[in-house]
Parts: structure tokens; sequence; C-alpha cells
């Protein structure tokens, strides 16, 4: 059982803890930063901590595969302290942080300072690099210095790469580094000055719209270039019923693709803009009701991998601007979980939300647990340099890194911007009364959320 | 929870003109819901943002009271004491020659005292946001706001930010300019009252039922015709855009309108022809091929006038652009309006203005 020697015992009790077998009535014992023993009857040793996780799902921490944590370069709207504990809030212990910070990250320093802060944060930080210097998107970045780091993630998230020869290039160049390109999808002579969805909505509002055809040309383009070099590549944030149908298909074919949807895609429409408040302004844009069926009956039948929150803080001051001058983004990590669990329906079982914010994206980001020997290559090894205990999305079981979401799917709260952990208020769930939240949240072995309260 | 949005805007518009009192799509849902009918009650603050804030009823109060207005616009000195002591800014983030100047008329002739933004010697050259600028003006005690902006929705937030100042739409992006809807249908009901030997009042509004409009041109970058339609609709009238097919806004789903790219076909019959400008950007942004072939398909001729029964109405909210939408021999012509549009205009202000922040309750012009 729990060895006294290894520093202090934490014990959660009470919860269905997700085993391979699904969840199961359990309690954890963590200590060392490991999971030490799961089962009815863990003993509680002397001066061990009692959390309790009564009504509580018990799962491996989320992972996001999109997160603007805005450091460096934009701090006065996130920081990698402020966006990290916004994170464990939302039962996170994973980020991936974008690449499209000032100055990008297109180069190891960067890389590099971006790990060096996130070495005391509130979650895991995953560098995601750029894939063309400046992300704009003409000459490759140094793909394999930043691989060398333990990068495994390369977009130029916020835009898509336009020229189909830098992109094949960039295919070309990933392949046998053990990392994967992700695409923003969105072709920029479509897209041209579009600030919401085309189509019934904007034509009434007067704006200027993003057709759907701007992500599907990009994402079709992309799949053929999968399907000419033999690239792995994950697709960001879709959010059409045409984009789902593609991506449905390329997997049939057996196309090595992974695909995210966000939890604002799965819950708005276009007709959320019909006030004109730039906080439901977001790239790609909140499309129809029709596409918001199909994205969350692609995340209901597998066709989806992973629900990434795409959090994009904003000052106040940003979104007070006209419609068409305000930046996109929304935020989306206090609220992801609670927000995909309705959004996905009671009748998907809670296994399959852990897999979509968790198991899957940590094998997506490459910071999956091992695989025994003789099972499949799941992503990449784990970078250098990361501690032990750092592998996300696995099964809460002996020998586990303890990273841990509690997460009570009954409890209801209202979502007060305000009461956020992140330096931004630009939620477009304000006010809304969501049920299901984040109870407590484990980073290798230590609570950093105890009853939806930061502990530091 | 479960995914918003299951109505199809003008859906949403056209329950608002019934009078639902839910607010429009394009409105702040806080705002009253008609301009004319809740005069009689203590009024919440409310705006003119869009044409479906007033619906029919609205529409038909403010072409009523503008009646009075044109009345006193005929006097020797054209002026009324009925606004003395309010104060309106015209807020114009965008040039303008005829609206501003109509909207300071109407309330000079009303007895407001005026503030006009001169914006390019403003703040806003310094980079003062919007938000700030609008909220500066107000803290001055300004009663109304008449805001133009480049941006679509632009009043829509300005009424947010806003606590007490009267919101007044003098034209946002594409999006809507009702004050120019409004005094397009006071001078076409002015002139079918001049033709049937009677007063415009006494016809109200049902002179508009079934009329046949045409609005031609570019109907997608148009905040004219946005009003238009949901004005002419309101009022009973059959809409036909009539515009090469990448000029339509991309989607016409719940418009009460037909559309076509045959000209002749929309003119044969039509009963009052809105011709709207072609921003000569878009010829060059490739909308069209060039404004050569525009005009030889799209632009009002003489010739193709012959299909207009002679009767035909024609508006044009200008600035014209002669000898590309509209031929030079056609905006002259007796029944081409435009310059009577421009005289109309100061009442059917007036008329708004005096709606939003006038003591009354009964709805009748003092005299």
């Amino acid at each position: 059982m729990v060895a006294e020697r290894q520093g202090p015992v934490i014990v959660v009790r009470g919860g269905a803890v997700l085993q391979p077998t699904g969840f199961t009535r359990a309690d954890v014992a963590i200590a060392g930063g490991e999971v030490r023993a799961v089962g009815q009857d863990v003993s509680v040793p002397r001066g061990a901590t009692v959390i309790d996780a009564g009504g509580c799902l018990v799962g491996p921490g989320l992972v996001d595969l999109h997160t603007h944590l805005r450091q460096p370069g934009a701090e006065e709207v996130e920081t990698i302290e402020t966006g990290s504990r916004a994170a464990a809030l939302g039962g996170y212990t994973a980020l991936v942080a974008m690449p499209n910070t000032e100055p990008p990250v297109d180069s190891a320093g960067v890389a590099r300072e971006i790990m060096e802060l996130g070495r005391s944060a509130l979650a895991e930080i995953l560098v995601a690099g750029a894939i063309t210097m400046g992300r704009s998107g003409e000459r490759l970045a140094p793909m394999a210095e930043l691989s060398r780091l333990g990068v495994r993630i390369f977009t130029d998230d916020g835009t898509g790469v336009q020229d189909a020869g830098v992109m094949r290039r960039a295919l070309d160049y990933a392949r046998g580094l053990g990392v994967v390109l992700a695409q923003h999808c969105e072709d920029r002579q479509l897209a041209a000055g579009g600030v919401m969805h085309e189509g019934a909505w904007s034509s009434r509002l007067g704006l200027p719209g993003v057709p759907a055809a701007a992500e599907e040309t990009m994402l079709a383009r992309d799949l053929a270039l999968v399907r000419l070099t033999g690239s792995r590549m994950h697709f960001m944030h879709l959010s059409t019923e045409g984009s789902m149908e593609l991506v449905r298909r390329a997997k049939a074919e057996g196309l090595p693709i992974t695909a995210e949807v966000t939890p604002h895609h799965l819950t708005l429409t276009e007709e959320a803009v019909r006030e004109y408040d730039p906080v439901f302004k977001v790239s790609p844009p909140l499309r129809r009701r029709r596409d918001v069926e199909a994205l969350v009956a692609a995340a209901r039948d597998k066709t989806v991998d992973a629900v990434a929150t795409d959090h994009a803080p904003h000052a106040p001051e940003a979104k007070d601007l006209p419609f068409d001058q305000a930046p996109p983004g929304m935020l989306g990590l206090e609220t992801a979980l609670a927000v995909t669990c309705a959004a996905l329906g009671d009748d998907v079982p809670k296994e399959q939300l852990f897999a979509l914010m968790s198991q899957q994206p940590a094998r997506i980001a490459g910071v999956g647990p091992a695989r025994r020997a003789g099972g499949r290559r799941a992503g990449a090894l784990p970078g250098p340099g990361r501690p032990v205990g750092s592998a996300q999305g696995g099964w809460v079981q002996a020998g586990a890194a303890a990273n841990l979401c509690v997460f009570d799917p009954h409890a209801t709260w209202v979502v007060d911007p305000g009461a956020l952990a992140s330096r931004s208020r630009n939620t477009p769930f304000a006010g809304w009364t969501l049920r299901g939240r984040v109870r407590h949240t484990i980073l290798r072995g230590e609570p950093v959320v105890i009853d939806a309260q930061a502990q530091r | 929870m479960t995914a918003v949005g299951s109505e199809t805007p003008f859906a949403r518009a056209t329950t608002v003109m019934a009078g639902d009192g839910q607010g429009s799509a394009l409105v702040h849902a806080r705002s009253a819901p008609a301009l004319g009918i809740p005069l009689s009650t203590p009024s919440p603050r409310r705006h003119l943002i869009s044409i479906a804030d007033l619906g029919r009823e609205g529409i038909a109060e403010v072409l009523h009271v503008a009646e009075a207005f044109a009345e006193v616009e005929r006097r020797s000195i054209p002026k009324v004491p009925t606004l003395r002591g309010r104060v309106i800014a015209t807020l114009f983030f965008e040039e303008s020659t005829r609206t501003r100047l109509s909207f300071e008329t109407a309330a000079k002739r009303l007895s407001a005292d005026v503030l006009s933004l001169p914006v390019a010697t403003s703040s806003v050259k310094k980079g003062e946001s919007l938000r700030d600028t609008v909220e500066t003006v107000e803290a001055m005690g300004v009663d109304a706001l008449v805001l133009r902006h480049a941006s679509a929705g632009a009043p829509c937030q300005v009424a947010r930010w806003t606590s007490r100042a009267h919101v007044l739409n003098a034209g946002d992006g594409w999006h809507e300019h009702p004050t120019q809807a409004l005094l397009d249908c006071f001078t076409v009901r002015q002139v079918l009252a001049e033709r049937a030997g009677t007063d415009p009042d006494a016809l109200g509004v049902s002179c508009f039922e079934g009329l046949r409009v045409a609005i031609v041109g570019d109907v997608r970058h148009s905040r004219v015709a946005r009003s238009q339609v949901l004005a002419y609709a309101a009022l009973g009238a059959r809409i036909i855009l009539a515009a090469p097919s990448s000029l339509l806004p991309p989607s016409l789903e719940g418009w009460p309108v037909e559309a076509t790219t045959d000209l002749d076909a929309a003119l044969e019959g039509a009963d009052v022809v809105s011709v709207l400008r072609l921003q000569a950007e878009r010829g060059s942004g490739g909308f069209v091929p060039s404004l050569r072939e525009y005009t030889t398909n799209w632009g009002l001729t003489k010739r193709r006038l012959d299909r207009l029964g002679a009767d035909a109405i024609i508006t044009h909210p200008g600035p014209m652009v002669r000898g590309v939408e509209i031929a030079s021999d056609v905006a002259d012509l007796p029944n081409a309006v435009i310059t009577r549009q421009v005289t109309n205009g100061v009442a059917v202000r007036m008329a708004v203005l005096f709606l939003l922040l006038g003591p009354v309750a009964d709805g009748q012009a003092p005299r």
C-alpha cells in the first residue's frame, strides 16, 4: 500500500474513479507525485490529507490543446500564472500554449522562456511552436531544434498556412521529428474582412461574413497534403458541418489526422451576435445551428478526437470596440468541462467526456502515458526535462502520474466574469447557470484547487 | 442548456413589427419595442437604431407627425420651441453631407441646442475610443446622440454604453439607415397623395399595401436597402431586389423580398424604384467586372424607363453617381423625387427627434 517514507500522502475519498473498466467507486491514495493505490479500502496513514470526492468523478487532469496564455507580449490580459490558475480551476493539468505570442515561438529562446515561466505554473505548460518564422507563412521555423527542447505541436494559429507549397514542405520536414502540425483552417482570400459567419445573420446585421467554405477549402487542401506526404496533422477548432464530413471521410480512409472542436462551437450559434457584442466575436466564427448539431454529433460518434478551449483572453477595452474592429476570441478554461458536458448530452458516458478532454488530447500533444512494450507508440516520448509524474491523460491507477480532475457533475453555478481567475473577462457564458463544476484539481500530487478554490 | 438560436433574422424582426415587445434582431433588447405606441406610458429610454424598432404603427406615427412639421417648414419662421433646452449632439465618424445637415437643421427648427463633434479635429484623432468619446459627450448632459459610424452595430453598442441619452442611428456600416427609409416612405406617400388629390395624412399607410417597390443596385453593402426592406415590408409593399448576384446579400433567408438579376423584369410594373449608389470601390473590389458592365446591365437609363409605368416614382438616397447607377436625364425627370427626398428629410427627422425627446403623450405635434 502506501509507503510512509514517500512524503505527504493525500487520499481522495469517495469518488467514482476512471479506470480502464470505466468509472468505479474507489479511493485514491497519492504520494510522491504519483497515484500509489486505488481501491475500496485504501488505508489512510496518520497525517494524510483526506480530500472528499463524494458524488464526484475522479478522472485524469484535463489537457487543453489550445490555450492562448499571452505571455510574453500581452501580460496585461493574461499571464502564464493567471492562465494556468484559470486552467486549474477548470480541471486542467496541462495546457498547450499557442505560439502567437509577441515575439512568437519561432526560436529556441522564446520557447525556453515560456518553459521556464511554466515551471511554477498551476498546470503543466506545453509549448507549441510556430510552423513558419513570425507566423507569416513563408519560411519554416526551426522545428528540429524546437523539437529537441520538447516542443511537440507546431501551428501558425490565428492564421492558417496559406501557401500550399509552404505547407507541403512543412509536412515533409516535420515527418520523422515526432511532432504534429496543427492547422487553423481559414483561407485568407475567402475570409477577407469577415467578422462573423457568412449567412442569414451576417446578411441581416450588415456585417461582412466568413463563409464555411473558408475553413473547408483549407481543410480539404490539407487532407490532400496529408495523403501526399504521409505526415500527421491535427485540425484545430473546426466549426462547420462540412468540416465534420471531411474529417469523417479522411478517417475512414485511414489518414493520420486528428480533429478538435471548442465548447463554444458546440453550444452557441451566429445568432449570439445579434446585438453586436464583440464578446461573441471569435475565429472561426460561431456558425449555424445545423453546424452546432453536426459538431455535437461528431463529438458523440468519435469523429472528433478532442474538445479544446481556444481560451483567448482580451482586455475589456479591446472588446468595447465596434464589432468589426474588436479582436476575435473568448475565454474558455474555467467553463469548458461543464459546457461540454451539457453540449454532449446526459446520455453520453462520462468516460467519453474525459476521453475528449484529457486522454485523447494528451496523446495528440505527445504527453500521454507511455504504452506498454509492444504497444503502438503513443505520440512522442516525454521531452527532455519533463519532470517525473508528468504523464497526462492516463487511467487513474497505481503508478500513474497524480494529475487529477475531480468533477462534480451535479453542482450548479453561475458564471460571473468578475469572479474568473483569468486576467480577462471575455467569457461568452456570463450569467449562464452551468451544471457541473470542478471541485478539486491535483497537479503532480499537489492539490492546486480544493473545493473550487485555487490554493495558490 | 441548449444551443442558442432558432429564428431567422427577419422572422425575428417581423415579430417585433407585430408588436410582441421582445426587441429586434438588431436593437438592444431593453429598448422599447416601438417608437409610436408606448408614448403615453412612462417611457423607458429608447432609441431609433433599426426600422424594426418602429413596426408599422411606429412608421405610421412618424409619417403623421412629419406632416405636421412639413407644415411648420412652410411658415415664414419655420421654428417651434418644442425641444428648447434639450441638447442634441451629432457624432459623425464617417463623412456625410445631407444626413448631418438634415439632422442639425431638424434639431434647430425644434429649438434644441446642437453640438456637432468634428471628428477630424477631436480627441478621436488622439486615439480616444468610441466608448470614451460617447461617455464624455453624454457626461455634458446631452439628451440625444445622432450617430453615424462605418461599423455596423455601433449605435446598438452605444445604446448599451449610455445611461440616459437617446441614440439615433444616422447610418451604421452596411446595417441600417432608418431615417433615410422613413423619408423615402414619406416622400412616396406625398407623391401618391398629390396624384390622388388628397392630403397625405388622409392616406394613412394603407397606400403602401401591395405597392410594387423595386430596390436596384448594391443591396449587399447598402444600409439604406436594409432599412427600406424593413419599412416597405412592414407597410405591406411587395419588394423586388434587382442586382447582380454578387451585390445581393450572401443570404436572403427570411427576407420578405423577391430577387432577380434582370433589371427590366424588376422594373416592369414597378410603382417605386429605389436606386442605390454603386460604391465605386465595389467595382474595383471585383464585385462587378467594370463600371461599364454594371451600367449597361443595371444602370437606370431612359430607355429602360419606358418599361416603367409612366408614373413610377424614382428615389435615390444620394449621393448620386450620375452615369453609373442612374442616367443624368433620368435623375432630372419630374417623377424622380431626389431633391424632394432631401427637403422631406428635415421634417421626418424633426418628427423622429420630437417623438423620442418631446414632452408629449398624445403624439400630436404642437402648434
